[in-house]
């Protein structure tokens, strides 16, 4: 499904390179988890591969189902499948959830060249699939992620992902400002979403978030390189130990 | 104290050109305007008020030209249900309007009126505009009061089954309109007046409002597209207790407009809105001056301007907020906001608070900025794309101006009109 070869990425502002040769591969239907220290590049992954301005890639690529991504604009990277869960979901006064979404949705029905979704349609699916997520109407009409709660901004970012219905999901430290009931309420939502060849990479700082959603495979990152994979079970030597045990057998 | 030689010679030089229309209830009224326009002298680039836009073009005799154009779209307001008073360049057409007939209103025209010595609108036209000229003079207004050449003075007795619409068509590139309307409404009464259209290559138009204790008044105006045109508008209104003002305006092209709003809330609890959105491309100059006074107990004033500038575009704000002495408990908003595509285009605002009461809340702001990046990246990790997603930023930066209209299909109108200037204009 997705596919990272020693991918190198600096900021294109200074001369500081923060990925360092990444190699990853996300399986479809897989859910893969990295983990990593503060500042170890798990996030500029994430904008990497979603398109954010400001970074430059010097060598390596990406592909999504052998295509290659970041050749791509944000939006067909989106269109192509990719989806990421922001650490901080943006505010957008003026611009309701709701037609957010359904532009979000029918842009890329566009793009694919399938027809767009009526606006019956879509009230049906929205409707059933907030539910889910107990987001009420009252939050589908609001403007987008404003005056929402962290909690609400992170089931808000589920609900796009279950709207979008894309192939690669990317979630950025979904848990981050979750209390645990919110925390599992966003993972029923994911878990929901798993399955039928959907790949999943869920960056996070802690362990916590892994026992709502289980992962196949877990990474460790530090200094912008994957430093050791392994199953579930690396998940807890971190919680148990910290990375310092890690970082030091691998340096 | 005399005016400088070249304002005296360019004030002359533009009075020359008109002649003072003679005889009925306004020609005292006219020649009392026409003596402050020579005492003022007509505005120049030294004067402060003028101190960001240009007016010579609004002053020169004759008119600059503006080419006609046809826009590939219907008129504003088709679907609205309406009585439909339609000046050609500012000549009335009988056989485009309607009849002036409608319960609980009278309307008559400026210029057929003027053959009678007593009219309802004697105390009112040109009484706001000279109230109007202090502290701040506005010749242009006092120029229009002494010659406009028509109008439609509109005494609203009882609230009306449907919308008055105001439509202004230009089809003569030399055309140099000045029209004045006054408006009265009764206690309890409630109108919805509407303008739309270029009007003229150059047009001068004054609109002075009375509203009677608990009146209440709708004003949506949308500017017309011609591109050349040019514009100075002035409206005067003058608020009675538990009256309510709502105005918004809408201005897409134009090479230059100067909309003055002069609002006075004379009777406790009167509420004023006013509110604007502006879209300009290229050679477009667009000026909102607003002046509100507060000289009653428990008022509430809501300034909202919003413009959207690309290509070398420029914005004007001027607002002021003048709470009077013993006005308490005032409630003043005022927000001007400039949304700038790109590095050439320019927004000068001058937002001005002066209170004399000590137990009220006034407020302003005056931002100017580009696109939001982070709301952009968003839009479009979502799959929106980036002409899309910058259509749908732009129109939510406008939504708090446009949603300052209570009426949702005037809104909506207003709003679809947006979407298609941000298709034809953002798409380069």
């Amino acid at each position: 499904m997705l596919n990272i070869k020693n991918l190198h990425v600096k900021l294109e502002e200074e001369d500081k390179q923060i990925l360092k040769g990444v190699d990853l591969t996300v399986e479809a239907g897989k859910v893969h988890a990295i983990m990593g220290p503060n500042g170890s590049g798990k996030s500029t992954l994430s904008y990497v591969l979603s398109g954010r301005d400001g970074y430059e890639v010097t060598e390596g690529e990406a592909t999504l189902e052998g295509a290659d991504i970041l050749e791509m604009e944000p939006e067909e990277r989106a269109a192509a499948g990719l989806f990421l869960a922001f650490q901080y979901p943006v505010e957008i006064p003026g611009v309701g959830n709701m037609t957010f979404l359904r532009t979000a949705v029918n842009a890329q029905r566009k793009a694919r060249g399938e027809e767009e979704v009526s606006a019956a349609d879509f009230l049906k699916l929205i409707r059933e699939r907030a539910k889910a997520l107990k987001i009420d109407a009252e939050m589908l009409k609001r403007a987008v992620n404003v005056g929402f709660s962290g909690g609400e901004k992170k089931r808000n970012e589920i609900l796009q992902m279950a709207m979008l219905e894309p192939k690669m999901c990317i979630l950025d430290e979904t848990d981050s400002g979750l209390d645990v009931d919110a925390m599992k309420l966003v993972a029923e939502g994911v878990n929901a979403l798993r399955g039928t060849g959907r790949g999943f990479l869920v960056i996070t700082h802690y362990q916590r978030l892994l026992d709502h959603i289980k992962p196949d495979v877990v990474h460790i990152m530090a200094d912008g390189r994957i430093v050791k994979t392994g199953g579930p079970e690396l998940a807890l030597e971190v919680e148990n130990n910290g990375y310092a045990d890690i970082l030091a057998e691998v340096a | 104290m005399g005016l400088p030689q070249q304002k005296m010679d360019a004030t002359e030089a533009r009075l020359a050109t008109l002649s003072l229309p003679q005889g009925g209830w306004t020609a005292a009224t006219r020649a009392d305007a026409l003596s402050r326009v020579r005492a003022m002298g007509l505005p120049s680039r030294r004067d402060e008020y003028w101190k960001y836009t240009r007016p010579e073009t609004l002053v020169d005799a004759p008119a600059p030209q503006a080419a006609i154009f046809s826009p590939d779209e219907a008129p504003i307001f088709g679907e609205i249900d309406r009585l439909r008073i339609v000046f050609v360049d500012g000549v009335f057409d009988p056989d485009a309007s309607d009849d002036l007939e409608l319960e609980g209103i009278v309307i008559d025209r400026l210029a057929e009126s003027t053959a009678h010595d007593i009219h309802w609108a004697k105390d009112l036209y040109g009484t706001l505009e000279a109230r109007g000229q202090d502290p701040v003079e506005r010749p242009l207004a006092a120029l229009n009061t002494a010659f406009a050449s028509d109008g439609a003075l509109i005494h609203v007795k009882k609230t009306p089954s449907k919308a008055i619409s105001l439509i202004y068509f230009h089809n003569d590139e030399t055309s140099d309109a000045i029209l004045h309307h006054v408006i009265k409404v009764d206690p309890g009464a409630e109108v919805t007046i509407l303008e739309n259209g270029p009007a003229a290559a150059r047009f001068n138009k004054c609109m002075e409002i009375d509203l009677a204790d608990t009146a209440k008044l709708h004003h949506v105006r949308a500017q017309g597209r011609d591109h050349e045109r040019r514009a100075a508008t002035h409206m005067f209104a003058r608020l009675g207790a538990e009256s309510v003002y709502k105005s918004f305006t809408l201005t897409v092209n134009g090479r230059l407009t100067r909309n003055e709003v002069v609002i006075e809330l004379t009777g406790d609890d009167a509420v004023a809105h006013v509110a604007g959105a502006c879209v300009g491309d290229g050679e477009f100059h667009h000026d909102d001056t607003v002046f509100v006074t507060h000289d009653a107990v428990n008022c509430e004033s809501r300034q909202v301007f919003k413009k959207v500038l690309r290509n070398g575009a420029t914005g004007v704000f001027q607002g002021k907020i003048l709470v009077k002495e013993g006005a308490q408990k005032t409630d003043g908003y005022q927000i001007s906001q400039s949304l700038l595509l790109d590095d050439d285009s320019q927004f000068l605002a001058k937002p001005e608070l002066e209170i004399y009461a000590d137990d009220v809340a006034c407020s302003h702001g005056s931002t100017s900025g580009a696109i939001d990046e982070d709301a952009l990246f968003y839009l479009r990790s979502r799959g929106v794309p980036e002409s899309e997603a910058t259509d749908l930023l732009t129109l939510a930066f406008l939504a708090e101006a446009v949603e300052e209209i209570e009426d949702e299909a005037l809104s909506d109108e207003i709003v679809s009109r947006l979407s298609a200037w941000l298709v034809r204009h953002s798409r380069g």
